[in-house]
């Protein structure tokens, strides 16, 4: 599959990246290698075969991961907030959405 | 006492950073205070000094995974592993340098400059725990900790010339590790000795509640399997992968270690992976599309970095993420964002998965004939820094030995077994079956007894 300049746009439009001219003319021809490298996939019948998706090993499967519906501790606001670049009166405080 | 191995490990990591740059920060104060409150301990690792890769969170350090996103990032929490370590009474002394969100082969895709190999420092320590594995290398620390998404803890730890395990998917919990890809990250131990890693899975293994990945499995105390008895120990040899693009030196090295293991008493069978060639194919269409999920938190708002000059939000998202990620990780989540869009999803990332499934199967059919695999860890030794910079897919087929264990979720270790023509560490790995660590630790085991590897790197902290 030809991987072109409007593709390339329009997956960093989808990722949320702004890309610099230089960096659209080198990420095109260095995935397009990189896309049709992984494409000898399909030299190989996989009509039959259930993807691996899930847990690898057969014990991790067979794991309970529930457990008791109990309110727990947790880090609270100011903690939380402690990190932000921009908080706000105990929010994260962002630009103008519309 | 305990004191004074800490301080020994700090004297020497500020010593020698300038020359290696493997810490991103050095914890003196903490680390010292912690190391006299520990005195008299009959902790298991009571004042052993370690070093953290710095894409594992630990309360009140840095978490920067060598990302200018990140930056100074002080996470507000332990995972889980340095919880139970620092309970077994083991001193983090600092925060080891990486590739960017662990992508890389050499270090180089850190934002905060290449960590450098202490046997010869215009060579790349391999990645992507590059400054986990040179801490360990340069005698800095007994023992470090990494992430190993396909390889990244492996392969440095070849390159570095130290022991270097990736456990079994589900062995160790992963809260608190920055997740690249959730399917395959595992953390992963370094050290010179396997006793010493034997040692420090005993204390991190096991089920948590913080990670659902984690499984319900008995941790065994893994020294116990130390016994060099090899007596009906098989270990298979998959032939094929010894051929193209596998260095002469590297080469007949991992074949003479495979002459010792005859002499120790194990029996050496064929096995065959046929589908061996296509795994980094796999890899990279499921770690990519994984990571370009994962990575979609860092968008300036909650923690990190965030750009300037935005007045509106989707606009703060994209130059904020323009801004902090390098080169390497934007062409990844460029990538994954692509195999997981509309209309291609099931040419890319479900066929991936199908293969995956076939990858799994090819390990579970050899191990029906013998208990551990042996293969090199890396294609050969370490490389010159910026050797292989501007060309992406090279460096992906470093990880060609290494991503099956990842894919597959089976456990791999990497052992040196010598030194190439040029001084430079050369590592074998073997892989087996889930939960086989205690196998592959009386295999490593038996084999550094037999052959030890006493040379030490030029930079060197004793």
């Amino acid at each position: 599959m030809p991987i072109n300049q409007s593709d390339i746009e329009k997956v960093a439009q989808l990722a949320h990246l702004e890309l610099a001219e230089e960096e659209l003319k080198t990420f095109g021809p260095q995935m397009a290698e990189i896309v049709s490298y992984v494409e000898q996939l399909n030299e190989i019948d996989t009509s039959n075969v259930e993807p691996a998706l899930g847990g690898l090993t057969p014990e991790g499967e067979k794991t309970d991961t529930s457990r008791a519906d109990e309110i727990a501790g947790s880090l609270g606001q100011k903690i939380a907030l402690a990190e932000a670049p921009d908080p706000a009166s105990g929010h994260f405080r962002v630009p103008k959405v519309l | 006492m305990s004191r004074q191995t800490v301080e020994f490990s700090i004297n020497a990591a500020e010593k020698l950073n300038e020359t290696l740059n493997a810490f991103l920060q050095i914890d003196r104060e903490g680390a010292l205070r912690r190391a006299s409150e520990i005195e008299e301990s009959a902790r298991p690792l009571a004042g052993i000094p370690i070093a953290v890769k710095d894409n594992i969170c630990v309360k009140g350090l840095q978490a920067s995974c060598g990302s200018k996103i990140l930056g100074d990032y002080h996470p507000p929490y332990n995972a889980t592993v340095i919880e139970r370590l620092t309970n077994a009474g083991a001193i983090v002394i600092g925060k080891t340098n990486c590739d960017e969100f662990a992508m890389g082969s050499s270090n180089e895709n850190s934002a905060f400059g290449p960590v450098r190999n202490p046997w010869d420092t215009n060579r790349v320590s391999g990645g992507s725990s590059g400054g986990s594995a040179t801490a360990v290398a340069a005698g800095i620390v007994p023992v470090a900790l990494g992430s190993d998404t396909g390889g990244s803890v492996r392969q440095p730890a070849s390159l570095c010339g130290v022991v270097g395990l990736k456990p079994t998917y589900g062995r160790n919990s992963r809260y608190g590790l920055v997740a690249f890809a959730s399917s395959l990250d595992q953390i992963g131990i370094f050290a010179r000795q396997v006793e010493d890693v034997a040692r420090v899975l005993s204390v991190i293994a096991g089920r948590d509640t913080h990670d659902s990945t984690t499984a319900d499995v008995p941790v065994p105390d893994y020294t116990a399997s130390l016994t060099g008895d090899l007596k009906g120990a098989r270990l298979g040899f998959p032939r094929a992968l010894f051929g193209k693009g596998l260095d002469k030196d590297v080469k007949q090295s991992v074949e003479s270690v495979i002459d010792v293991y005859r002499e120790l008493g194990a029996e050496v069978v064929d096995v065959e992976m046929p589908h061996a060639g296509y795994a980094i194919a796999v890899y990279y269409i499921i770690a990519t599309a994984e990571a370009s999920s994962n990575l979609a938190r860092f968008d300036g708002v909650r923690y990190g970095f965030r750009a300037e000059g935005a007045p509106e939000l989707r606009q703060m998202y994209r130059k904020t993420r323009a801004e902090g990620f390098g080169p390497e990780v934007k062409r990844r989540i460029m990538l994954g964002t692509y195999v997981l869009s509309a209309g291609y999803y099931d040419a890319y990332y479900r066929k991936a998965q199908q293969v995956r499934t076939l990858i799994k199967n090819d390990f579970l059919r050899a191990f029906e004939t013998c208990d551990a695999i042996i293969t090199p860890t890396s294609p050969s030794p370490a490389f010159a820094i910026g050797e292989k910079v501007n060309d992406p897919l090279a460096m992906y087929l470093n990880d060609i030995y290494t991503v099956t264990a990842n894919l597959a979720g089976v456990p791999g270790i990497s052992v040196p077994c010598g030194l190439s023509s040029e001084r430079l560490p050369i590592g074998f790995q073997l892989i087996g079956p889930y939960w086989s660590e205690p196998m592959l630790f009386k295999l490593s085991h038996a084999y550094e007894q037999a052959r030890p590897f006493r040379e030490r790197p030029p930079i060197s902290a004793s």
